[in-house]
């Protein structure tokens, strides 16, 4: 086939791109050939638009085994354990087909787990939808949540791994944008991980899992680019995921691995065969000589493009040792897998692909996976945004706070997601300790006497108002949640949700976040390990809101951690990191300004990340002298949504705030570095936290039955438990049972 | 007691019922393959959860067509304890020992949650160690654990005393609330909530060690159970 510049720009490369391929390979590409380029130069397999910026991430510290470059990053947790985990998105395909995009996505991410030889004990998952009631979409977008948490809960059940908590954020921007962010954990002996590298001239490539369809051709493509009205038409390049398969896979290798003969592994994701196969020749320094006539095909007439780019679920890649091959095919014929021999390990550095007799494809592995095209996209202007700095003039003052509440605990943000949670297995394993439903999620590693505490974070509306501040607030609030178990922070993952980055207003917030995630990681000592880019989340123009997630992960004795629900009445309650301030200015990215005055304004809050990390360092030695009877740390809706949160099992709390011309602003402001607790003996709490100079004013006592809270001149909320419990509880299903 | 897990092609909870045994228990427990056509020496057999072959077609259909299923069935015949929880429910009922089926949650639904269970009946080697009445705390996690039968049968499992738990607020739209039942002999269980879930301190509840120490206690040659 001729190449032409139509062919080209269908490639979605320009022409600088291919005069690049041609001067790489000192000829013109062949068709097959620019499929390949096109594939792996897609900025979702490149990085391109990302790649300057990513290095400026933290990447190492005592407990990294192995950071950035491979399927996961890896942490040591002592005893010669060590857990592998990474967040991993797959925003386009959800929003094309939602089951099977969703589900694919878990498939994807628990395979990068298992390939470096952990079996993986937990995952998560970040959601962002359009409003599910009162916008002309909402109808679409309840499909949508409805497809989505089905296809996690189907694939994630299906495969036996818990699903162990996340977020559940609703916003406009989302509505033709769904994000679908998957977090995953496994875990595996240090001297049992395996990496991605070739090596051994003449060794054997081995293909093992699913045959290989013309199924997710160009999905890699797909995600590198805006959706236009085409875009439904790209539903043939959605994968379809079978769990049952990705199970028998998981144990397999496992099974192989132990058997000596595996020199490297690697899954088969995005871009496939051809992404797996060169990035394996890529970090050996080596070359990769496959025939595709070997390939285990479910269609007849495929081409030789064609199963290069398909992007078929369930298929792994293995340089073996020659001569062991039958140890490896004899596991995976146990387990009723198709495991052949379709290429070998060269010397010449070049991925050579035959098929039908021919050489179809020879391009030296480096320009593939090491020569991508790197850009420094112009990123010198402000930060998109559209939100006025000022806050209102005559900035509502509420005549019903206990109204705004409840309407707050109901709310989509806010409100229990239980009816998303319990359709996923989360305790299979019988490792989840604490599960859905609380600040971090907790899972112990049986073989050891450590529990890994987790938790995922983003707030696109603080990073829409201020994309560096709203960064370092999610690393502060994920090192908040684990900090509330007892557990102390180790790591981080982050999954970068953009817009088109070609837009330097879009870039500047690209940039900001990723700034503000380095300066914040690498001051509270999270290295990033690994994670993902998705840029071009926008439909006809419209972008999401800049939405960096972040997993981050921390270490903590085994042991049951305080709930965040109060246990018993009569016990003091306390405010670690005290009252906080709320200005008007900082109150425009609230929950309260979003659900009960409707508006967006101003900056996030305010962080001072000293004295964030010194409340971490209270609330684990408030933990350990133990004194805690109850912890929630405060985050979206403020004071008042944590207490009524915490009041959702009968206990509720009476409490006392201080005089403020403004107790709306004091009460539903969100303030970082604050902690509700529930104690023992509040002397001594106090004691502790002024050891560490962080307020920790008595705010009032637990009691049954009511949320009360007021000032020393009137009751502000008066609320029964029953009444909170069940707005927060019952409105979800409501919401999502709405015919508009 | 030496008990034998049966591990299918997509058995998940294998494991978990393996460390109930072994950790929580203190018995012993092994992996007995789905191809293997005898048990080995053990006591009883535990058919655990998961998705076995996918559960395509329907659940615990094509398992019944291993070979290790003859072997359960003569185990069984010769007066065997044999636990199926969930999915090995499902298989059980698949397999004839066990009358019923199991079908899609009333909701449409896959629900994971922490139930409650009233002890039906303490007269089976599953739940000796328990009182008449007696409410466990347990987890259910299955989208297909409605128990459906026709009223002869439902009549003959109640006159027998064969429903041996049943849940205190039906989560599934099961038929009489059953969430486990005996055959005739009263050694084949299956129930669709997960015991060997609730043995540990740290995963909320130990309520499901009574039926594993129930099935201990009821053995020959049985030994206390350690204290825990």
């Amino acid at each position: 086939m001729k190449i032409t510049p139509e062919l080209i720009a269908q490639h979605q490369l320009t022409t600088a791109e291919f005069d690049k391929i041609v001067a790489l390979l000192g000829r013109e590409p062949s068709y097959t050939e620019l499929g390949v380029f096109s594939v792996m130069w897609s900025e979702h397999c490149s990085y391109k638009s990302s790649r300057i910026h990513l290095k400026k991430l933290p990447t190492t510290g005592k407990y990294v085994v192995q950071g950035p470059g491979e399927n996961a990053g890896v942490i040591g947790i002592g005893d010669g354990w060590v857990v592998a985990f990474k967040i991993e998105s797959h925003n386009h395909p959800s929003y094309i087909e939602p089951f099977q995009g969703a589900a694919t996505g878990v498939g994807g991410i628990l395979r990068d787990i298992f390939t470096m030889g952990a079996r993986p004990i937990a995952v998560m998952d970040s959601l962002r939808f359009g409003p599910i009631v009162g916008t002309p979409e909402s109808e679409h977008n309840r499909r949508i949540v409805e497809g989505v948490v089905s296809g996690i809960a189907h694939y994630g059940n299906c495969f036996g791994v818990p699903t162990v908590g996340g977020e559940c954020i609703f916003e406009e921007g989302y509505s033709a944008n769904p994000l679908v962010n998957v977090f995953a954990l496994g875990v595996c002996k240090e001297d049992e991980i395996f990496y991605a590298k070739a090596s051994g001239i003449g060794n054997p490539v081995i293909y093992v899992g699913a045959k290989t369809g013309r199924d997710g051709i160009h999905g890699a493509s797909m995600a590198s680019a805006e959706f236009t009205e085409e875009s439904k038409q790209k539903r043939p390049n959605v994968q379809v995921g079978d769990p049952f398969l990705e199970k028998l896979l998981l144990e397999a290798c496992i099974e192989a691995m132990k058997t000596g003969a595996i020199v490297a592994i690697q899954d088969m994701g995005a871009a496939g065969l051809t992404s797996s196969s060169c990035e394996m020749g890529s970090r050996g320094g080596v070359g990769i000589d496959i025939n595709l006539d070997l390939v285990p095909q479910r269609e007849t007439g495929m081409t030789a493009y064609e199963m290069l780019l398909s992007e078929s679920q369930e298929r792994m890649l293995i340089v073996a040792e020659k001569g062991r091959e039958e140890e490896v095919f004899r596991v995976f014929r146990k387990w009723g897998l198709d495991a052949v021999t379709i290429g070998v390990v060269t010397p010449d550095g070049n991925l050579r692909i035959r098929h039908l007799g021919q050489v179809v494809a020879e391009i030296p592995n480096p320009a593939l996976a090491d020569e991508a095209p790197k850009y420094d996209r112009p990123h010198n202007v402000k930060p998109h945004r559209r939100a006025p700095l000022d806050a209102p003039a005559n900035l509502p003052v509420s005549t019903d706070l206990s109204a705004d509440l409840l309407k707050l605990v109901a709310s989509q943000d806010l409100c229990s997601k239980r009816w998303i949670w319990e359709q996923y297995d989360y305790m299979v394993r019988t490792n989840t300790i604490v599960g859905p439903g609380s600040d971090a999620a907790v899972v112990r590693v049986k073989e050891t006497d450590q529990s890994i505490a987790m938790s995922l974070d983003g707030n696109g509306r603080y990073c829409y108002l201020d994309p560096r501040e709203g960064a370092k607030l999610a690393v502060a609030e994920c090192c908040r949640n684990l900090a509330t178990t007892g557990a102390i922070p180790v790591a981080a993952t982050n999954n970068l949700n953009f817009g088109n980055p070609e837009r330097p207003e879009i870039m500047a917030q690209l940039v900001e976040a990723v700034e503000g995630i380095a300066e914040a990681c690498t001051f509270f000592e999270t290295p990033i390990t690994g994670g993902n880019v998705s840029l071009y989340n926008e439909t006809l123009g419209e972008g999401i809101f800049p939405t960096p997630v972040l997993g981050i992960i921390g270490l903590m004795k085994t042991a049951q951690p305080a709930p965040v629900r109060f246990v018993r009445e009569g016990a003091d309650l306390l405010l670690l990191g005290g009252f906080g301030k709320c200005e008007d200015r900082r109150f425009g990215g609230t929950q309260y300004a979003k659900v009960i005055l409707s508006q967006l304004w101003g900056l996030p809050p305010r962080l001072d990340m000293d004295y964030e990390k010194r409340v971490h360092d209270a609330i684990r030695a408030l933990i350990a002298a133990d004194l805690v009877e109850s912890a929630h740390d405060l985050s979206d809706g403020g004071l008042a949504v944590a207490l009524s949160e915490s009041s959702t099992n009968e206990i509720g709390a009476t409490v006392t705030m201080p005089a403020s011309q403004r107790q709306d602003l004091a009460l539903f402001g969100e303030a970082p570095s604050r902690i509700l607790v529930s104690v023992r003996d509040a002397a001594r709490a106090q004691e502790i936290a002024a050891k560490f100079q962080v307020e920790c004013p008595r705010i009032g006592a637990t009691m049954k039955g009511r949320l009360q809270i007021g000032d020393d001149s009137k009751m502000l909320i008066d609320l029964s438990t029953s009444d909170l419990k069940l707005a927060f509880e019952a409105s979800l299903p409501r919401l999502l049972q709405t015919h508009e | 007691m030496k008990a034998g897990v049966i591990v299918f092609p997509g058995s998940n909870c294998d494991h978990d019922a393996w460390y109930a045994v072994n950790e929580n228990l203190h018995g012993r427990a092994e992996f007995i393959w789905h191809d293997s056509t005898s048990l080995g020496d053990i006591d009883a057999v535990i058919l655990p959860g998961g998705f076995s072959y996918g559960d395509y077609l329907r659940c615990g259909a094509i398992a019944r067509f291993s070979p290790v299923i003859k072997a359960v069935k003569k185990f069984a015949a010769d007066g065997g304890l044999v636990l199926g929880i969930c999915n090995g429910f499902q298989i059980l009922v698949e397999a004839g020992l066990l009358p019923g089926a199991l079908i899609r949650n009333r909701d449409l639904k896959f629900i994971c949650r922490e139930v409650q269970l009233s002890t039906e009946t303490p007269a089976s080697p599953f739940t000796s160690a328990l009182n008449q009445g007696q409410i466990l705390r347990v987890p259910i996690a299955h989208g297909e654990g409605q128990y459906f039968a026709d009223e002869r049968t439902l009549d003959e499992l109640e006159s027998e005393d064969r429903v041996a738990f049943r849940y205190v607020e039906n989560p599934n739209g099961s038929a009489h609330s059953i969430a486990g039942i005996l055959n005739h002999q009263r050694n084949v269980l299956g129930m669709m909530p997960h015991p060997e879930r609730a043995c540990d301190p740290l995963m909320g509840s130990t309520d499901g060690l009574g039926i594993f120490e129930s099935m201990l206690a009821s053995l020959p040659n049985a030994v206390p159970v350690l204290s825990r």
